[in-house]
């Protein structure tokens, strides 16, 4: 790892402030200002105050990430029994064309696109969160528990036949959320750490993943069947009445979880630097909770606990932006692209089955995953 | 601009703050105490203990091996197991005896001490909590080669399954291994962590599209996938003892290798460690403990995860007494669970990967909350 030749350009990094100075170009537009050293450039906005730096390939990542995300959600609506032509969908998306293909467009396939749009980011949004608080790469909502909670409600439902009238939704979500806070309840000893989050969730998770595997196999194989299509993850048959609370609690926690980043890295550094710094540690990691496992209950809620998504999403933003955290947004943008290129490729694979989204996940985002990781190895970046 | 990202987020000599090795202290602010890193002994029991510890927990694997051999569904006089298992005459008793109660016994004991070991090993490799004997994907691997067997190739009978679930489990290890070992600064934790993270959803999924598509492949996986040490026939432990017996010689000889990685890659070479080799063997070891174990009892990996965080909280980090202490408490969880399974739904059973969830869940999470925290 510590060749002499990266050690060199290292120290080069940390003595950035002395040649900072000497070699800084700032560059002023009205509030706005640009201070370039070192290679990295800094933005400044004066009122109101704020700055950072400008990573041009993190931003190329997102823009990248967003165009393709949307190329793929048109193709979806575009494809299906009724082939639309793409040309038509993106002005039916706004409620021109003719009533027969708006109707397909904007009540039948619209409401299924659009969940896969909003888990993904949510799932990817949430697994970045959770792998930088707990700084651990292994570290998401699905392998602490609160899918395994989620799951276990449902397949409950699904199963024991109570709550029928409540939906996989509404039991998915509450399962989700009761499963969080307990989770979060029983790491309380004085405050939490991210090292006991960790902990106390694979024991809740164990728990809840065997109350699982025993309903399922007590299950009648029909009913079996249902509970694992919805335990791999599944779009089939969305309606709006599932995209729109997934959107109204995205609309109030993607911004959070974005504005939370900055102090997401400082908790990074250790409990202890980090309230060094100025963060109120405990606070923080409160809110950081309440968000990500908002945002996986609702997007498990609607879309069944698609696998892999939280936790390769972000491992893949960062390897692309070349970043050492998960970046937020590109990983969420990253967990859009996977659901939603996962569902078209299920459904246009084996069209008689409808593999469910959750199933091609896996095949789809391990192999990039992997490929990125055998690259990260041969030019020895690291893992 | 590239170049010093990289050079900032990888470069330096320490890992990079993303990773999990990270040396900072768990429970600093929250105990008010800090917590000085992994010296083996600091934490849990007083050095002279740990020798009682584990007397005591073989005591206690002892008493778990005569419960599983006189209680079962059918009640039978004490009295008389005792003399069907000194005079081996015919009839029911010995039939159930000999060809029931041992066999699961034994196999209660060897995928306990295969899980127990395998877990503790993947976690010190990987430096990683989360890291469970499954991680290298032995257990999906497994699983896969299972369901495909019932889907594929018709099969019905476990016998057929342990072999192809061990060729399966060999495989997927292989596999992540060479993902995670390329490169020049070799099989670093975070790398093998995520390949094997890789590999096992990549696995994971092709095993749900089997069972989604065929209801025959889904019906025996799902029982296989529950775990169990039931209706094991006594051919089918002997098949597995000598893996696990071979697997459990290769851990127990690395504990002192262990220790020394547990210290950092650079530290552990700089003591004279071949890391590489150590990881090597590590591997090959968990493979051989996991595959035996999951092809002879099903994937119940989380006996594997939780166990070796137990034991390093009660016993400490020293891995040479690490390893045979969380060795016999797993094997103790899942005889004490498959006992309890046999007796709480009379005449019916409960899987004892479920009841051993219930079982060390809670005492899982209580002991978390009790103890100051040795981390990885």
């Amino acid at each position: 790892m510590a060749a002499p030749s990266t050690s060199t350009p290292a120290s080069a990094a940390t003595s950035t402030p002395t040649s900072a100075t000497a070699t800084a170009v700032t560059t002023t537009y009205g509030p706005l200002s640009l201070s370039r050293a070192d290679g990295r450039t800094a933005v400044r906005l004066a009122r109101p105050a704020a700055s950072g730096v400008l990573r041009p390939r993190l931003v190329a990542v997102c823009a990248v990430m967003a165009a393709a995300t949307f190329a793929v959600f048109c193709l979806g609506i575009a494809l299906g029994d009724y082939p639309i032509g793409i040309a038509e969908v993106v002005p039916a998306l706004w409620g021109s064309g003719d009533p027969g293909s708006l109707f397909i467009v904007r009540e039948l396939r619209l409401p299924r696109a659009l969940v896969g749009l909003l888990a993904g980011v949510a799932f990817g949004i949430s697994g970045a969160v959770f792998q930088t608080m707990t700084r651990n790469p292994l570290a998401s909502p699905d392998m602490i528990g609160i899918t395994a909670g989620a799951q276990t409600a449902v397949v409950a439902g699904i199963v024991l036949g109570f709550g029928a009238g409540l939906g996989s939704q509404v039991l998915g979500l509450f399962g989700g959320l009761a499963t969080a806070l307990v989770i979060y309840l029983l790491a309380w000893k004085g405050g939490t750490s991210g090292y006991r989050i960790i902990l106390v969730g694979i024991g809740v998770s164990w728990l809840c993943s065997s109350a699982t595997d025993y309903l399922l196999a007590r299950a009648r194989l029909a009913e079996a069947g249902q509970a694992l299509g919805w335990l791999v993850g599944n779009l089939n048959g969305r309606s709006f009445d599932q995209a729109r609370p997934l959107a109204l609690a995205m609309a109030a926690l993607v911004p959070v979880a974005l504005a939370l980043g900055r102090v997401t890295r400082t908790l990074q550094l250790g409990d202890e630097i980090a309230s060094g710094l100025g963060v109120p540690v405990q606070r923080t990691r409160l809110a950081l909770m309440i968000t990500a496992v908002g945002l996986v209950a609702f997007a498990t809620a609607a879309a069944g606990p698609i696998v892999f998504v939280a936790l390769a999403a972000p491992q893949i933003a960062q390897r692309l932006a070349n970043l050492a955290w998960p970046p937020p947004l590109a990983s969420g943008l990253t967990g859009a692209l996977t659901v939603l290129s996962a569902d078209l490729i299920g459904r246009q694979l084996l069209p008689e089955t409808e593999l469910p989204v959750g199933v091609v996940t896996g095949v789809l985002g391990a192999p990039f995953l992997l490929w990125l990781l055998g690259r990260a190895n041969r030019t020895d970046s690291g893992g | 601009m590239t170049n010093r990202l990289r050079v900032a987020s990888t470069g330096t000599a320490t890992p990079p703050s993303s990773v999990p090795t990270s040396t900072a202290p768990a429970d600093g602010p929250a105990t008010g105490k800090p917590a000085p890193r992994a010296a083996p002994g600091r934490r849990g029991l007083h050095p002279a203990r740990r020798p009682v510890l584990l007397g005591a927990s073989l005591c206690v694997l002892a008493l778990l091996c005569a419960l599983s051999i006189a209680i079962g569904s059918r009640s039978i006089p004490l009295d008389q197991v005792l003399r069907v298992l000194i005079h081996r005459d015919d009839g029911d008793v010995e039939a159930i005896v000999w060809g029931l109660r041992v066999p699961r016994t034994l196999l209660g004991l060897l995928a306990g001490a295969a899980l127990g070991l395998a877990g503790t090993i993947m976690q010190t490799l990987t430096r990683n909590p989360l890291a469970d004997p499954g991680l290298l994907g032995v257990s999906a691997g497994a699983t896969l080669a299972v369901v495909l067997s019932v889907s594929a190739f018709g099969l019905t009978s476990l016998y057929g399954y342990i072999w192809f679930a061990f060729a399966g489990a060999m495989a997927a290890s292989v596999l992540v291994y060479l993902l995670g070992a390329t490169g020049r600064s070799g099989a670093t934790p975070v790398k093998l962590a995520l390949a094997g993270v890789g590999v096992t959803a990549l696995l994971g999924s092709l095993t749900s599209a089997i069972a989604l598509t065929d209801p025959g492949a889904l019906d025996r996986y799902r029982y296989w996938s529950a775990g169990s040490i039931a209706g094991r026939d006594g051919s089918l432990v002997a098949q597995a003892a000598p893996f696990i017996l071979a697997g459990v010689v290769l851990a127990l000889t690395l504990a002192p290798g262990l220790n020394s990685l547990a210290l950092g890659d650079d530290v552990a070479a700089a003591l004279g460690r071949r890391v590489g080799l150590i990881r090597l063997q590590g591997a090959v070891a968990v493979t051989v403990l996991t595959g035996g174990a999951v092809a002879v009892a099903g994937p119940l990996v989380f006996i594997g995860l939780v166990v070796p965080h137990a034991t390093r909280m009660i016993a400490g980090t020293d891995h040479r007494w690490l390893l045979p202490t969380s060795m016999v408490l797993a094997s103790c969880l899942i005889l004490a669970a498959d006992v309890t399974g046999r007796v709480v739904a009379r005449p019916q059973e409960i899987n004892v990967g479920i009841i051993v969830a219930f079982l060390g869940a809670p005492f899982f999470v209580m002991l978390v909350r009790r103890r100051r925290l040795a981390e990885l």
